[in-house]
């Protein structure tokens, strides 16, 4: 009924081949899309921002890239973590004007260099590349190991990236407590980072990056690329076989996937924080909870990434508001109540749906195609 | 435990009812996580000093205060979550309890003009309310706690330290790393070596620590620990006969609860304070008749008294008496946040209106001021008697080397103000 796809013809192999091939599906995401960028920027205000529209959008990010790797490429990463946590920090380098110290040639003593500090838009696109860099480094190991091997190996990267940039001066500009705090930037004029930012700017700051995030990896996954990456994930020898040249396959994803992480890291820190320590923020707890998201939300999916993000960052402020402020329960209790919560939705939803949200919605579109005349 | 829950759904019901006109005061706490330990007494003990206010005088200058608890877990996201779902609510003051959350809330309550109290723990060159006009951190700070602890160690060893080694254990995070530039400073100046030993969050995992301790032998041990940490400090140095009166917690590692797991182990475990430890207080009375016998005590009740409690406590009367200030000073019942701003910049907090709230001598005397946010900086000393499992204090309050920490202050607030942009506030 809603999905009907008698009459939609397609007289070309572009049609054809386009995301969103039915065109009730294709209204609609374009009606998302002119909701999300012309009418909530006018509605919202600082709680929804700050608390439910940042981490949504920034996690949606973090959440695409990890799905890139290990849903796209099927190598196995814990250290999301971490690769946020050199975005965020190369952005706070960049945005702060990168500081190079040169030996001057006499014994011991240094000279500083200072590139002017980088607008912000531009500050969160090159921490991605340094992010990008990183993760190739790390990603190394995969050509030799897979599997519990490779997640142990990313593991790895977790804590030396969050010791790293605990114990590296130059990182958080030799502050005495080792937190880095974003300064006042702006985009055109219009303030995004540091307090008196507008609840709109900073929303439609990150929205920007998103839809462009998205687009990138929706266009990457339905390539060459993106079937080279599935090629090598189901079945590596195989693959080889075909032709797909498995180290420039997966250090490919490695790059693509660190990229959009440390772009969300960059965002998660300038944007809705702006103010971070690393060990706090940037935890082993981090890594899961991404990876959480990209399995509840479903593999190898890019509308999964979304709604895992979405389940896992408002289920939990949803229950708070319900349990304390609705029912008015004590804070201890009800968040114990929603750890137990959360953590049985996710066994339920695996149990009843292994492949994740974004199978749900196949399949309820599935039905819909077919209502109300079921075989 | 049911009856209980029902009571206590219930009276948040009702005290949910009239909005409008009352004091709204957020507590931003933690009763859950690796933190709890300390987070549930400090939590209480705020929670019933206003419950005391309600119950027996109907609030402050005749307004009810109306507190809203919320969750963070220790953690800044949840707690930038809170600060956005409590403010619109008209909150007039924040303590976050928590260095993270200080860091984030600094921008964000001067940008909404809501002052911010963060006693002994936030960043600590706030005190430079030149800079950091919205917040405060009165008694005393970080910086106060490695120089009374030096202090002190110079008192009890005949005033020279030459040669000495002390090692600082701390929570490897920006809350730790406070003191280091301040024991660094005043290792030139009294000639002790100084041995830096980071514990990791949220701090269970300290064998190799301490394992360098009993190699080194340092003379002294500093302690900057909170919540799971401390407790398993104190058993580690415990575990390996590290001498217990030379071993120094910050105020934040010198609760009941960090102590007693240890058993007899703990007996003479020192802590720093800026406040009085123990009951032994006329306000207790008024808690007891008013508050827990009502069964109106936060939590199970069972906190009242203990170290940490009577610093949540410490913390309330303080914000209420900023409240009362701001209130005679306006003479308008209903105050806004930044009437409480302007009152606790210049709040008086002398022996006598302490001893007027039933208080002597709970904590320090000091006066706030334009440029100095962080008030006396007196710290005192107490010590953990395990047989009788009592903490008591074995030093009186005492001031603090100001000439070091000032400068220290000036230089780290200079430089937040230059990067951010900060005009000076004080005229």
């Amino acid at each position: 009924m809603f999905y009907r796809e008698a009459g939609d013809y397609k007289t070309t192999y572009v049609d054809d081949n386009q995301t969103f091939p039915i065109k009730f599906d294709r209204y609609r995401y374009y009606l998302v899309l002119l909701l999300g960028f012309a009418i909530i920027p006018f509605v919202i205000n600082d709680y929804w921002v700050n608390a439910i529209f940042l981490p949504f959008l920034i996690y949606a990010i973090a959440a695409i890239g990890l799905n890139i790797l290990t849903g796209y490429c099927g190598q196995v990463s814990l250290g999301t973590g971490g690769f946020m946590a050199v975005g965020a920090y190369s952005c706070y380098k960049f945005m702060t004007g990168l500081d190079i110290w040169l030996p001057t040639g006499a014994e011991g003593e240094m000279v500083q260099y200072a590139l002017p500090p980088i607008n912000i838009f531009f500050s969160v696109l090159l921490a991605g590349f340094v992010t990008a860099l990183v993760g190739v480094l790390f990603g190394l190991p995969s050509l030799r190991i897979k599997g519990f091997y490779l997640a142990v190996a990313t593991l790895a990267a977790q804590f030396f990236l969050v010791w790293l940039l605990n114990k590296w001066e130059w990182a958080y500009n030799y502050s005495a407590s080792g937190q880095i705090n974003a300064p006042e930037r702006s985009v055109f004029g219009l303030l995004v980072t540091g307090p008196s930012t507008k609840a709109w700017v900073a929303y439609l700051f990150c929205l920007v990056f998103l839809t462009l995030v998205a687009l990138i990896a929706r266009n990457l996954t339905r390539g060459s690329v993106g079937r080279k990456w599935m090629a090598i994930r189901d079945m590596d020898i195989a693959a080889e076989i075909i032709g797909v040249d498995p180290l420039k396959a997966k250090l490919s994803a490695f790059a693509v996937s660190s990229f959009f992480i440390g772009i969300s890291g960059a965002l998660f820190f300038s944007v809705y924080l702006g103010a971070v320590e690393v060990g706090e923020a940037f935890g082993i707890n981090k890594s899961f909870l991404v990876l959480f998201m990209v399995i509840i939300g479903g593999l190898g999916s890019i509308f999964g990434s979304f709604a895992g993000a979405a389940f896992l960052v408002l289920l939990p402020v949803l229950l708070k508001n319900t349990l304390v402020g609705g029912l008015g329960w004590p804070t201890d209790i009800a968040a114990h109540l929603e750890f137990l919560i959360v953590g049985a939705l996710i066994i339920i939803f695996l149990v009843a749906e292994p492949h994740g949200l974004a199978q749900l919605w196949r399949v309820a579109k599935e039905k819909l195609r077919l209502w109300p005349f079921p075989h | 435990m049911k009856m209980k829950l029902a009571t206590l759904a219930l009276s948040a019901v009702m005290a949910a009812g009239p909005a409008l006109a009352d004091l709204v005061i957020p507590s931003l706490s933690y009763r859950t996580g690796p933190y709890a330990a300390g987070g549930v007494p400090f939590a209480d003990g705020y929670a019933d000093y206003f419950t005391l206010l309600n119950e027996r005088d109907g609030g402050i200058g005749g307004v009810p205060v109306k507190m809203i608890e919320c969750e963070t877990g220790y953690n800044t996201e949840k707690g930038v979550e809170c600060y956005e779902a409590t403010k619109g609510e008209g909150a007039l003051i924040y303590q976050p309890l928590s260095t993270g959350i200080t860091y984030q809330l600094i921008p964000k309550t001067t940008a909404d003009d809501i002052p911010m109290h963060t006693m002994g723990y936030g960043r600590t060159s706030a005190a430079n309310g030149d800079v950091f006009s919205h917040t405060f951190n009165y008694p005393a700070n970080y910086w106060d706690g490695a120089s009374g602890a030096v202090n002190y160690l110079l008192e009890t060893n005949g005033g020279d330290l030459k040669g000495k080694k002390l090692a600082l254990v701390y929570h490897n995070s920006a809350f730790g790393k406070e003191p280091i530039r301040t024991l660094e400073e005043l290792s030139k100046k009294h000639g002790y070596e100084l041995t830096l030993l980071p514990v990791d969050h949220p701090g269970q995992e300290q064998k190799s620590q301490w394992l360098q301790i009993r190699r080194e032998r340092p003379d002294f041990v500093i302690m900057y620990g909170w919540g799971v940490m401390n407790q398993v400090a104190i058993q580690e140095a415990a575990n390996i006969r590290f001498p217990m009166e030379n071993f120094i917690g910050i105020w934040w590692s010198g609760g009941e609860h960090d102590v007693l797991p240890a058993g007899d182990g703990a007996n003479g475990y020192k802590a720093l304070t800026f406040h009085a430890v123990g009951d032994d207080f006329p306000v207790f009375d008024d808690i007891k008749t008013y508050v827990s016998d009502k069964g109106k005590a936060a939590g199970n009740g069972d906190q009242i008294g203990s170290v940490i409690y009577n610093r949540g406590f410490y913390a309330a009367m303080l914000a209420a008496e900023a409240i009362k200030d701001a209130q005679a000073a306006t003479g308008n019942a209903d105050v806004t946040p930044g009437d409480v701003r302007d009152a606790m910049e210049s709040l008086n907090i002398t022996e006598e209106r302490m001893a007027g709230l039933g208080m002597p001598n709970f904590g320090p005397s000091f006066q706030v001021s334009c440029e100095n946010h962080g008030g006396s900086g007196l710290v005192g000393v107490a010590q953990w008697d395990a047989t009788n499992k009592k903490w008591s204090m074995v030093s009186d309050f005492k001031p603090t080397d100001r000439d070091v920490i000032n400068a220290l202050v000036k230089e780290d607030s200079e430089a937040f103000a230059k990067e951010n942009n900060i005009e000076s506030q004080c005229k």
